[in-house]
């Protein structure tokens, strides 16, 4: 199905189980222990042995020499994997650095060597038994230092200019120019990077946890230079990903690579302490706002510049994405800049752009609101704009970002909020704050099947992955209200790439795109099923397990009497994105309270407002976006992978040197959607919102600790180390 | 994890003896540290001496009025009791601050006292750290030190102690009772039991080779208010950035003793006498030696400002 015009009445509409509070269908066999995570399968042929992974000693380098002697003699040792015996290897389309080091070391923890055993014990403790000789060379690991040598770079992450910036902002009466750091961040999900792989002759098979099925898949096989046809990668539950399980990573090439040396299935989960440099990461920024406005607080010139750093031949931290759509102006620019970096490689973790981007731009626009003397509320509205303001003939497909500014600040109470410092609570400051939050809505081509039996069971099939998201329980949703069934007639099978390509989990893109590419073959298994029992033209209705066409009825499990039906098809998505801006909107309001003795600053309580197209299920949506906020309390308050420029790598790998938030960090939240269907973007009429969730919140906990302290921090993680010198004297 | 050899010892001082008679044996009951460094590859032990089972497990008064807390004796065990947490507030409180539920469960006194440093650079074994590899160097010296010593600490090591339970005992003056291989038993007060690091680091406590710690023990209770405020980046589990442990009497005078800061629970006897003075005089006293590194600097402020805010709490 090609999606091209704006989307007209259909069968979801109708809204009898899309859009409902649905409690996920999978919770029962997650709570249970019954739903199997990548290293948990049984049905593997034969008994997995046990795979470790043992990550460079340096950052940049050579491998002189590698003994694997004493590892290879060691008790229950199997095989032993380096880049001498594992046959000549390719290079996924989406990796940047190998998977396996040697000789040549790209970063620190980059994978040397995978020992296989007959237990997790044995193969530990063979890993430490191999020695590596390396031959460290200098490299570059500051961004700072790095960054007048960073370069612009072209397509889509070109310098934009639009109208006369440096004058207009040279000649506006009120003028902001500041920098902002955000830190490397590492995803820190539950699930670490895992694998189960097994070869039957030429055939591999891995189970995985993985958000993107067909990219893995594709990038398994061009690394082992195999056909794909060979390959099949199965990843039906993922215990959090957020970006960092987009790509194949060592965990499937390791276990690829030991299952053949050791001619047996192999299970590989990478340890803790080699996620943080063994992984992807978000990089680092350095951005430069600049904001021009009247006496009238309209934008006049609007200016936003970042800086990261990757390895050679990596990408942007794409950090000015929303700067070329929130606010209005006419006078505009923005540039990034690319420095080459010999930290571990930086990509996308969730809402890559946006999250960084809003945690300067809007403290920046906090902090212009204040130069103005407006409310940080009414200086965010009056510089809405309903066009690209780049592209000023093309309209936003939706755009409720005011609505979701003044409905949060009627339910946050922000007309309570006053003055920087004002408000005291015992031995803590209290302050608000306020942020916008935006993130594009993207597309995906998503296929689906699915299949109708002689019971009236409905059986979707895709590629699809569920992230934690509640995938499984709105492609349920969107067949049982297609087909006209209860929820419990459907049965949804995800994550195995003999199922058909779908969008993937990445970019919020995961929710619209798949729901959309399940529709498209629901319409065709619609047709399929009134063709069967023959009731020729005529408007069809299914709903309450019957199929109704004129005065005609049917049970929909007789269309399947006589053998099942069978329908797949995907959803294309045209230029409608050309023509319209889409995106998502929203507002996240915190108050935030300050130790005043020892600057310990933590979160009281949160609103998210969200406009994000019309919500599957609200139940599931919810929940992604608290997680979100959770996510953005860490980013501003605590999430940093300290860099040691020496050694070149991120010190504190393990989850008790890289903080997240815990419970008593998070003491409220709650979470608004306003009520919307965007007809422009799918049949669904829905949009991504689980990064909308992320983005401003950190800039809204930076404003509620200036609000509180009227003290500025304008490099996160917001620490009290940062600022504790200038909060007042105690003693 | 390197392969090792593991018995149950019959009482304390079959431990103790056996201890001795084999280096590189460690004692193990709670192993909530020792388990994961031994994972790690940072310790590597030929031979455990589990000392679980052999009582030490109860808390009882002493003639002197004070308690005696069993080596044995669970953190949350000595954080529930009555006693403890009616004369000794700064105890419980300095417990209930530390790890995780789970790990107090698991986690015992003498081992708590015993808690190797959470330098990340003792933590990643391709770095060098002479505490774990004398002789290595120390990496944390010009790295990431942001969480690490600024006082008691020397050029060769800058770790701290990560207990918090310790912190509350020093303040207690506490003793730590020991075994002996050859069955004596001898106490150790609580300031002479963690050493400062010098040229030798990886030597971190007075103890023996097979002495094993049977007790700790309190003195009488002195009353005043009891305090322990922990200072750290997020609001749970989560190691010191700065703790302060203080008892307080109404006159304003008292006892403070910092975790977060250095080698050891960090006490200076002047630094108490000057109390009444306020948290200047106190912090200017406790870090008069202090050697901060750019990252840690501001624990000195930090510390000065937890002591002004513990005696601002003690005023009421």
């Amino acid at each position: 199905m090609k999606f091209d015009t704006p989307a007209g009445t259909n069968p979801i509409d109708r809204m009898t189980v899309v859009g409902k509070p649905t409690p996920r269908i999978d919770g029962p066999l997650k709570v249970s222990g019954a739903a199997p995570y990548a290293y948990e399968h049984h049905d593997v042929p034969g008994k997995p042995a046990y795979g470790y992974v043992l990550g460079a000693a340096v950052a940049k380098g050579t491998i002189r020499s590698i003994d694997t002697a004493r590892a290879q003699r060691a008790p229950g040792v199997l095989a032993v994997v380096t880049y001498r015996n594992a046959g000549k290897l390719g290079k996924g389309q989406m990796n940047t650095a190998k998977l396996l080091a040697g000789p040549d070391v790209q970063h620190y923890h980059q994978a040397v060597a995978v020992v296989v055993a007959e237990t997790f014990e044995q193969a530990r403790s063979a890993a430490a038994m191999i020695d590596v000789d390396y031959a460290r060379t200098d490299g570059a690991f500051d961004l700072l230092a790095a960054k007048d040598g960073a370069k612009e770079q072209g397509g889509n992450d070109a310098p934009t200019a639009v109208g006369d910036f440096q004058g207009a902002f040279a000649s506006s009466p009120v003028q902001l120019d500041q920098n902002y750091t955000t830190p490397d961040q590492s995803h820190a999900m539950m699930e670490p990077m895992a694998t189960i792989a097994a070869w039957e002759g030429e055939k591999l098979t891995v189970w995985t946890s993985n958000q993107m099925v067909n990219w893995s898949l594709k990038d398994l096989a061009a690394t082992l230079q195999m056909p794909v046809e060979n390959v099949r990668l199965i990843s039906p539950y993922i215990g959090g990903g957020f970006g960092g399980k987009l790509f194949l990573r060592s965990d499937a090439l390791m276990a690829s690579l030991g299952a053949r040396a050791a001619k047996r299935p192999v299970k590989v989960a990478l340890q803790r302490p080699l996620m943080a440099n063994n992984a992807t990461h978000r990089p680092s920024t350095i951005q430069r706002i600049r904001l021009g406005c009247g006496r009238d607080g309209k934008i006049a010139a609007i200016g936003h510049e970042s800086w990261s750093g990757d390895l050679e031949g990596g990408g942007l931290e794409v950090a000015v994405q929303q700067t070329k759509l929130l606010y209005a102006g006419a006078n505009r620019m923005t540039a990034m800049r690319l420095a080459v970096l010999d930290l571990p490689e930086g990509n996308a973790m969730r809402a890559p752009g946006e999250a960084p981007g809003l945690m300067a731009l809007e403290i920046a626009m906090d902090e212009m609101a204040e130069k103005l003397g407006m409310d940080p509320v009414a200086f965010r509205v009056l510089n809405d704009t309903q066009v690209d303001p780049e592209k000023p003939d093309r309209a936003f497909s939706q755009r409720n970002l005011v609505r979701c500014l003044q409905d949060g600040a009627t339910r946050f109470g922000w007309s309570r909020r006053k003055g920087p410092g004002q408000v005291r609570d015992g031995r803590w400051l209290v302050g608000m704050g306020v942020a916008a939050a935006f993130r594009n809505n993207l597309n995906m081509k998503s296929g689906a099947r699915v299949r109708l039996d002689g019971q009236g069971t409905v059986t979707v099939e895709t590629d699809m992955t569920d992230i934690g998201t509640g995938t499984y329980t709105i492609m349920a949703q969107t067949a049982a209200e297609m087909l006209g069934v209860p929820l419990a007639k459907v049965v949804v099978k995800l994550g195995d790439s003999s199922f058909p390509v779908s969008a993937g989990s990445g970019g919020q893109w995961g929710a619209n795109s798949s729901t959309a590419g399940l529709y498209a073959a629901c319409v065709k298994l619609r047709e399929a099923i009134v063709e069967k029992l023959g009731f020729g033209p005529g408007e069809a209705v299914f709903e309450g397990g019957q199929v109704h066409v004129g005065n005609r009825s049917a049970d929909i499990a007789r269309a399947a009497k006589s053998g099942e039906i069978v329908a797949e098809d995907s959803i294309e998505f045209g230029d409608l994105d050309k023509k319209f801006q889409q995106s998502t909107f929203g507002a996240h309001f915190v108050e935030a309270a300050v130790d005043r003795y020892t600057g310990e600053a933590r979160v009281r309580r949160m609103l998210a407002v969200c406009a994000a197209g019309r919500i599957l299920n609200p139940t599931a949506a919810r929940s992604q976006v608290i997680g979100a906020m959770t996510m953005g309390v860490g980013g501003a308050l605590m999430e940093e992978l300290a860099v040691d420029k020496r050694f070149g790598f991120f010190v504190n790998h393990d989850l008790a040197g890289y903080e997240v938030p815990v419970h008593a960090d998070i003491p409220h939240q709650e979470v608004i959607f306003i009520d919307e269907a965007d007809d422009k973007v799918s049949p669904m009429k829905a949009k991504g919102v689980g990064e909308l969730g992320l983005c401003g919140v950190g800039a809204a906990v930076a404003n509620a600790v200036y609000n509180a302290t009227g003290v500025r921090v304008r490099d996160y993680p917001i620490t009290l180390d940062k600022y504790l010198d200038r909060l007042g004297e105690v003693a | 994890m390197r392969p090792f050899t593991y018995e149950r010892a019959t009482s304390a001082q079959d431990a103790a003896a056996k201890a001795a008679a084999m280096p590189g044996a460690r004692f193990i009951a709670g192993g909530t540290n020792l388990l994961d460094l031994m994972k790690l590859e940072i310790e590597t032990p030929g031979h455990l001496i589990d000392v679980n089972g052999l009582g030490m497990d109860q808390i009882v008064e002493t003639p002197e009025g004070g308690l005696r807390i069993g080596a044995l004796v669970r953190n949350t065990d000595l954080a529930a009791d009555k006693r403890v947490r009616k004369d000794y507030g700064v105890l419980t409180r300095a417990l209930v601050a530390g790890a995780s539920g789970q790990l107090r469960n698991k986690a015992t006194t003498a081992g708590n006292l015993l808690q190797r440093t959470r330098c990340p650079y003792f933590y990643d074994v391709n770095m060098p750290c002479n505490k774990r590899k004398p002789g290595s160097g120390c990496g944390a010296i010009g790295g990431f030190s942001r969480q690490l010593g600024v006082i008691g600490t020397s050029e060769a090591c800058i770790a701290t102690h990560p207990s918090d339970m310790a912190v509350a005992m020093r303040v207690l003056d506490a003793s730590v009772e020991t075994m002996r291989p050859d069955g004596t038993t001898r106490a150790i007060p609580i300031a002479e039991f963690h050493k400062l690091p010098g040229q030798t680091p990886q030597t971190e406590t007075a103890l023996e080779q097979g002495e094993l710690i049977i007790s700790v023990a309190l003195p009488k209770p002195t009353g005043g208010t009891h305090i322990y405020r922990k200072v750290r980046d997020r609001a749970s589990y989560a190691f010191a950035l700065v703790s302060v442990a203080a008892v307080i009497g109404r006159d304003g005078k008292g006892a403070v003793a910092l975790g977060g800061v250095a080698p050891k629970p960090w006490r200076v006897q002047e630094a108490d006498a000057l109390l009444p003075k306020g948290a200047q005089a106190v912090s200017d006293r406790l870090f008069a030696e202090a050697t901060p590194r750019e990252d840690n600097a501001f624990k000195i402020m930090l510390a000065k400002r937890t002591i002004a805010s513990v005696i601002a709490e003690a005023k009421g």
